[in-house]
């Protein structure tokens, strides 16, 4: 394959939450040791994404995926790694000399709600980022591009003098994703963008997504805890459990053959049409912490298969025959997952 | 297509007002004392800061419907032979610009620090609230004290007539920033974690345009319901000073000195001195304080009411 849009090479996010210095000092073996609580949430992920693509990333509230999209998009800094867009590395760019790659990034967020600034008008929230980013655009050029994209995500133009709250839930998210096309993104990060949406504006919110996404050639990083709509809507999935990426697979592949013990368990909660009794693959205890993580395999806690291997030596992502990529020593060494 | 005046005419804020009586009649009274306050010079009997126009024979007549009133001087004179209502309208002019000015300065200062404290966070909130809660442990009468002290040693009496007004509105604004501060700031800090900031960064917005552009129109109402209560804390903190003879002087005088000056005269029987500004002063704090009151319930949706 070609070289990625996207790549992200082993990004850690690691965020502190320790107060001020006191609360740093602990009292240990009669020492006193200035100690710094962390909040593991990204550990170790590497992922590429393809241009025209829609990678889907799930897990469970709290698994560090809507922090990988913002890490992405720097919003937050990684603790280490890199991160790179075609070919050329953007994580470490000032604010200045990341303005090009903003215009090549966007973001739909997942509360329509709280995504658009109350006090401005349709209008000034889809020409703020065009007058930033192109000062010299004549009014009208502005307006036609306004008119062209509000049309192209199903609003009417004519409401461009009205404010957020006098749309309803669905019509705010469209607003939200025309304020992401409206500089001819290449790759959009949707961080949970149908979630607080009914289901009925869910389907048209998706549809809206991948009809755009064919027209313009979009790329897509789809970060979502709603597994019928990744099997709607992706290309490839990646899941992930506790900061850890699992398995990286064909959307297709996942579904029918998943690998990892931890989206097998994910997948066996999908409910299916006649299916008189359920089998849940039924895990045991909770998800842990992500302030204290387990040792070794973050999942092996809870995971059916697991033994002295996983609980010592941390697994890595490697690539089966069919292209799918999984972190699990129980899968390497052809154990007999249940 | 509506109109904003239109739109105005159909919003809750105006229906709200219009059922409150209460709101109504504070917004009354308080357009009323403005009004007053900027055509004292045309409305006011005489002019009580020209010395030609006051004789000293005139001091301490009684308002003109008690035993020995004139009905020149319809509420009276003081014991300098100034004709009371003149002298309150033009002591309420001068109370009001102290009140405005001041809270014009506090806002200011408030919202740059608060803004800043709260958007940038970190080490720069740390070290701004810090400034913040130094300043507010100062009680300001010390500071006043101390200011207006220092003042009027190097400037002298007769320059500290001209410059009394500037003087007290810088006093009483230094004193009170903080409050405005701490409110922004906390308003500032619910506001940047919502995703319409995110959606900025992530256009590429600088983080002053963010904060001024993005950030702060969101946090203004709870500036405008601490605005109504702190013009009426500097009204109150101006009389105070004045009232303690660090504020207006006698010859310029705003409310509280002219309480102050009826204060000595209030066991001879002269008790007009002190009782109708004091009332004036009342009435005004209370009426501001009411409007406020209601504009608090009013612009915070969660307490929406009937």
């Amino acid at each position: 394959m070609s070289t990625p849009v996207l790549a992200i090479d082993n990004i850690v996010k690691h965020f502190d939450i320790t107060g001020g210095f006191l609360d740093q000092i602990k009292f240990k073996n009669g020492k006193f040791k200035l100690e710094k609580t962390t909040v593991k949430a990204v550990n170790n992920v590497s992922l590429s994404i393809y241009k025209g693509e829609t990678l889907s990333v799930v897990g469970e509230s709290g698994c560090g995926k809507s922090t990988l999209a913002r890490v992405v998009l720097g919003l937050y800094a990684p603790s280490s790694g890199q991160i790179f867009y075609d070919g050329k590395r953007i994580d470490n760019l000032s604010h200045k000399q990341m303005l090009p790659f903003r215009k090549k990034m966007q973001m739909i967020f997942q509360d329509p709600y709280a995504s658009l600034n109350p006090r401005k008008t349709v209008q000034r929230t889809l020409e703020e980022p065009l007058r930033f980013h192109n000062p010299k655009m004549p009014s009208i050029e502005i307006n036609n591009k306004i008119t062209e994209v509000m049309e192209q995500v199903g609003v009417d133009p004519a409401w461009a003098k009205r404010f957020p709250h006098e749309f309803s839930g669905g019509q705010r998210q469209r607003i939200s994703i025309a304020r992401g096309l409206i500089l001819d993104p290449e790759l959009i990060v949707a961080d949970e963008p149908v979630s607080a949406l009914d289901v009925s504006i869910q389907a048209q919110i998706l549809n809206l997504l991948m009809d755009t996404g064919q027209k313009r050639g979009l790329t897509y990083l789809f970060i979502t805890h709603d597994l019928s709509v990744v099997q709607h809507i992706s290309t490839r999935v990646a899941v992930m459990y506790l900061g850890t990426l699992c398995e990286v697979a064909e959307s297709k592949t996942l579904f029918e053959n998943p690998r990892h013990p931890y989206t097998r368990a994910l997948l066996s909660a999908i409910p299916k049409v006649g299916e008189t009794v359920a089998k849940h693959i039924k895990l045991k205890g909770e998800v842990p912490t992500p302030v204290n993580l387990p040792s070794g395999c973050v999942f092996h806690e809870r995971c059916v298969s697991a033994n002295k291997r996983c609980k010592a030596e941390v697994p890595k992502l490697n690539t089966l025959e069919d292209g799918t990529q999984v972190a699990c020593h129980a899968v390497e060494e052809k154990r007999d997952i249940a | 297509m509506k109109s904003s005046l239109q739109k105005f005419k159909e919003s809750y804020f105006l229906y709200s007002f219009k059922r409150d009586k209460v709101a109504m009649a504070s917004f009354i009274a308080i357009l009323i004392f403005i009004a007053l306050a900027i055509t004292a010079p045309w409305i006011a009997p005489m002019n009580p800061y020209d010395s030609n126009n006051i004789d000293i024979m005139n001091s301490e007549i009684a308002p003109s419907w008690t035993k020995g009133g004139q009905a020149d001087f319809p509420l009276g004179t003081d014991n300098m032979g100034r004709d009371m209502l003149s002298t309150m309208l033009y002591g309420l002019r001068t109370s009001i610009m102290i009140g405005i000015g001041a809270v014009s300065l506090q806002a200011l200062i408030g919202i740059f620090m608060g803004l800043s404290a709260g958007y940038l966070g970190g080490k720069t909130d740390a070290i701004l609230m810090r400034i913040a809660d130094i300043q507010f442990s100062f009680p300001y009468l010390m500071l006043a004290i101390l200011v207006g002290a220092i003042f009027q040693i190097v400037f002298g009496i007769s320059r500290y007539e001209q410059l009394a007004v500037p003087l007290l509105i810088l006093i009483i604004g230094f004193a009170e920033w903080p409050m405005y501060a701490r409110t922004i700031r906390a308003s500032v800090m619910r506001e940047k974690n919502k995703e319409y900031v995110e959606a900025a960064k992530v256009i590429g917005l600088s983080k002053p345009v963010i904060m001024v552009r993005h950030v702060l129109p969101n946090s203004l109402t709870s500036l405008m319901v601490i605005s109504t209560i702190q013009i009426a804390n500097a009204v109150m903190s101006e009389a105070a000073l004045s009232f303690l003879g660090l504020g207006m002087p006698v010859t310029m005088p705003s409310l509280g000195s002219l309480i102050r000056s009826g204060f000595d005269y209030i066991f001879s029987g002269s008790w007009w001195i002190t009782v109708f500004p004091g009332i004036l002063l009342i009435l005004f704090v209370l009426a501001i304080n009411l409007l406020g009151d209601w504009l608090r319930d009013v612009l915070n949706p969660k307490l929406y009411k009937d």
